[in-house]
């Protein structure tokens, strides 16, 4: 079952690269000047970039050379800047991987017990500020709360970096804070949500009336109400991480950091199809894994499914 | 040590649930409560234990050993934390619920243990504690690191009683605690209760709908109906005479009382035929992974018959009527309806062949739709008008206006007659009632029976009845067959299979429907 998901990953990816793949004939214009960038047009380059990017071939095989590229690290160059694209996203991979692993911690950190707390006490205080907060979380777009903070942080309560990436280090971490909370304040709203249907529905079940009948003390009962909630938390949770892909671009746009995101509109913008189309597979490939991790939690929390599976394979 | 209730009362939003209840239970001994859905029974055990839902509460007092329980307080926590599992512990019906899926089931013995003595138990003390309370219910050391899911039914029970048991109360309060199992396993059970209260001198409430539970294994009885007790004294007492008219009427209903008369309510077994039949299966094999849950599994039924098939759950008799409706694709092996062989899937079926009547008729039934429209939409299938309701609500034995009402306002058994009705719409030749009175209580049960045989003889359709309980296909089930871990053991008219089972499950089955072997309780009976 797991070899059927993989190979069913892998088919998905496939597609898709012959997608970003017809992205470079798709993009209106000429092929060799969208390739050229802003080089100046005389034969010889010209004739370069044909033999580079081997135009003179059939397609399926330009295909299968930039396919072979792509697997084994080389990306190709970036007209933009004139450097290898591996190079490009490596310099700018590690401020984006810190934001959104930041921006997770924090909300799951918040989200999680907030979830419980909200099913626990359903209809009290902390439930419906939570609430309140979730809905605000999910309605506003990433990019007017990281104005809002933006402006705030800047002119009202400057404690806290609101432009660039920083020196690396802590300053680095200081200045991914407000990057972050922006993005988590989204995350995490649909997490509360997820938690406290997860919990509700849970402490309403059989084994917790079991469990409180059997004198067991409430904050034990909670723990196993939410062991068995973090199956549907964890798999929901997973899927939403997706969601911070398209988020960072926002947030590193308003906070002008200079990670994948950033790179990712400049290359757009400037028709940068080599970085486009690499930054572009690296997101679907990301994302199948991360489906992929969710089904392996999912494998690893629930010990029927673990079963199953062991009786299929 | 007597356990001591005194005016026990429910009140819920509505107001009084549960009119007071006073009871004296000796240690060492057992009170029945039995009644049907809605009598209250299950308010009255909840609010011994504290658990009462949201917006009901409780007044009276209930003492166990000289220490009185909070039962008017249900938020003080702290109060509860000291009765609950020390003096008063309460066994749930359905053991694949009430334990947690996630959790071995040693871990869940322990908490209990760990909740009564205060703290966190060393290792090595935690797995000794474990496997006492395993050995005194019969269960191997192995089971402390298995999870739920890996145990039969009756296994998991056992677990659970460990669990409720661990931490050594005085009165147990077991609701329905063999209701979800199978025959085989529920005397099992309640022997082991039996044993277990014997041996610690527990005083337990036994809650029941079923009077089979409760003949023979307990002291006295309240009969509850409406949130009253109407009838209370010693079980045997009770049962040979009883004095109120519903105590009369529940014992008539019970499919066990009707077994050893032989009553029946469909009329009497019609004589096998030599025509050709309805529907024949041959060899029907079907696998789930490695797990054969079908193996070559032959059945037929005539025109106009009823065909009871009778099995515990997992001996894959849901799997063949899924099978025969096409809800499930055979591996191998023959279908054959009205002569003509239907390829495996929902494709080669027509609604007019076959429709199926599920048990729960509260999942069954889109809650947002209205009867009419479901019962509509069901004649739509068929191409027939939705003017045609009303006349399939009468043949069900319910009043035209149903059509306006939604399923939330009906009744377990008003919901599985419209279930039925909604089956019988595209005018099928075959019925396959999957454990379709299961859910229900037993008089509301002996009804759908009625309703099942009257439309045998009214339309002439053919019934495939599917159960775990012989005691009540016999009342109905012209011809019946055993299956057991996905074969046929036997088959046969039902009076020869009750009167001269061959296969030893068969009688075993055949003794769990007249309870022969219910053990007296000794001197207390």
């Amino acid at each position: 079952m797991l070899a059927a998901r993989v190979l069913g990953v892998l088919g998905v990816l496939f597609v898709l690269s012959i997608i970003v793949f017809a992205m470079m004939y798709l993009a209106p214009g000429d092929i060799v000047k969208n390739l050229l960038g802003n080089r100046p047009a005389n034969p010889d380059v010209v004739a370069a970039v044909r033999e580079q990017y081997r135009l003179d071939d059939p397609v399926v095989v330009q295909y299968l050379t930039w396919l072979k590229g792509f697997v084994t690290g080389d990306f190709g160059e970036s007209i933009r800047l004139q450097v290898p694209v591996a190079q490009a996203i490596g310099d700018r991979i590690a401020i984006t991987a810190a934001l959104c692993g930041l921006a997770f911690l924090v909300s799951v950190l918040v989200a999680v017990p907030l979830g419980v707390r909200s099913a626990v006490k359903a209809g009290g205080w902390v439930d419906r500020t939570g609430n309140a907060l979730s809905i605000l979380g999910l309605s506003a777009p990433t990019f007017a709360v990281g104005l809002v903070l933006l402006y705030l942080f800047a002119y009202y309560v400057p404690i806290l970096p609101v432009y660039g990436g920083g020196d690396g280090g802590l300053d680095t971490l200081r200045h991914l804070v407000l990057p972050a909370i922006t993005l988590a304040l989204g995350l995490g709203a649909i997490i509360v949500k997820l938690t406290r249907t997860a919990m509700l529905r849970e402490l309403e079940s059989d084994y917790v009336t079991f469990a409180r009948s059997r004198g067991l003390g409430e904050r034990m009962v909670r723990r196993i109400a939410l062991r068995n909630a973090a199956i549907p938390i964890v798999t929901g949770a997973s899927l939403v991480l997706t969601f911070l892909v398209g988020g960072t671009v926002l947030a590193e746009t308003t906070y002008a950091l200079p990670g994948i995101g950033t790179l990712l509109q400049d290359s757009v913008l400037f028709k940068d199809i080599a970085v486009v189309q690499s930054l572009t597979l690296l997101v679907a490939v990301v994302i199948a894994v991360i489906a992929l991790l969710a089904d392996l939690a999912y494998l690893l929390l629930d010990p029927r499914v673990r079963r199953q599976m062991g009786a299929a394979s | 040590m007597t356990v001591l209730v005194e005016g026990l009362t429910v009140i819920g939003p509505a107001g009084t649930m549960v009119e007071p209840v006073s009871a004296e239970i000796a240690p060492g001994a057992t009170l029945a409560l039995i009644g049907e859905s809605g009598s209250g029974k299950t308010l009255t055990a909840k609010s011994i234990v504290g658990l009462l839902p949201r917006g009901f509460r409780a007044a009276g007092s209930v003492t166990v050993a000289g220490q009185a329980l909070p039962v008017d307080r249900p938020g003080d926590d702290a109060a509860w934390r000291r009765a609950r599992g020390r003096s008063v512990s309460l066994l749930l019906q359905d053991p694949f619920t009430s334990l947690t899926p996630v959790h071995r089931c040693g871990d869940q013995i322990a908490w209990t243990v760990e909740a009564a003595q205060g703290h966190r138990l060393p290792r090595a003390a935690r797995r000794t504690a474990v496997e006492e309370r395993l050995a005194e219910v019969n269960l191997p050391a192995r089971v402390a690191d298995a999870f739920p899911h890996e145990l039969s039914g009756g296994m998991r029970q056992r677990v659970a009683i460990a669990a409720a048991l661990a931490s050594d109360p005085q009165l147990l309060i077991a609701d329905e605690p063999t209701t979800a199992l199978d025959a085989s396993n529920q005397a099992e059970i309640l022997d082991l209760l039996r044993r277990i209260q014997e041996d610690r001198r527990l005083s337990v409430i036994l809650i029941s709908h079923d009077l089979g539970v409760v003949r023979g294994r307990t002291d006295q009885v309240l009969v509850m109906r409406g949130g009253q007790v109407v009838e209370r004294g010693a079980t045997a007492a009770v049962l040979a005479a009883p004095e109120h008219p519903y105590t009369r009427a529940l014992i008539e209903a019970d499919p066990v009382v009707a077994a050893r008369s032989g009553a029946r309510i469909a009329a009497e077994e019609a004589a096998p035929s030599e025509v050709e039949p309805l529907l024949a299966c041959g060899g029907v094999t079907k696998a789930f992974g490695v797990r054969t849950v079908l193996d070559q599994v032959d059945l037929t039924v005539a025109p106009g018959a009823i065909v009871g098939i009778v099995g515990e759950s997992g001996s894959g008799k849901s799997t063949l009527a899924r099978c025969i409706a096409g809800l499930e694709r055979e591996d191998a092996g023959s279908i054959v309806l009205g002569g003509a062989a239907l390829a495996p899937g929902r494709g080669s079926r027509t609604p007019d062949q076959m429709q199926i009547v599920f048990q729960d008729p509260y999942s069954s039934l889109n809650p947002m739709m209205s009867i009419g429209a479901i019962l509509g939409e069901a004649l739509g299938v068929a191409g027939r008008a939705s003017s045609e309701v009303p006349g399939l609500l009468e043949m069900v034995g319910l009043p035209a206006e149903f059509a306006r009402k939604r399923p939330a306002e009906l009744s377990g058994g008003q919901r599985q007659r419209v279930a039925i009705a909604r089956a019988l719409a595209p005018g099928p030749r075959l019925l396959i009632c999957d454990e379709s009175v299961s859910a229900l209580d037993v008089s509301v049960q002996a009804d759908i029976l009625a309703l099942l045989a009257r439309l045998r003889e009214e339309i002439g359709i053919a019934i495939l009845f599917i159960s775990h309980d012989l005691a009540v296909v016999r009342m109905i089930a012209d011809s019946v067959t055993v299956m057991w871990d996905g074969r046929v053991v036997e088959s046969g008219p039902c009076h020869e299979v009750l009167e001269h089972p061959a296969h030893e499950y068969t009688r075993l089955l055949v003794a769990a429907a007249t309870r022969e072997n219910a053990v007296p309780a000794e001197g207390k009976d």
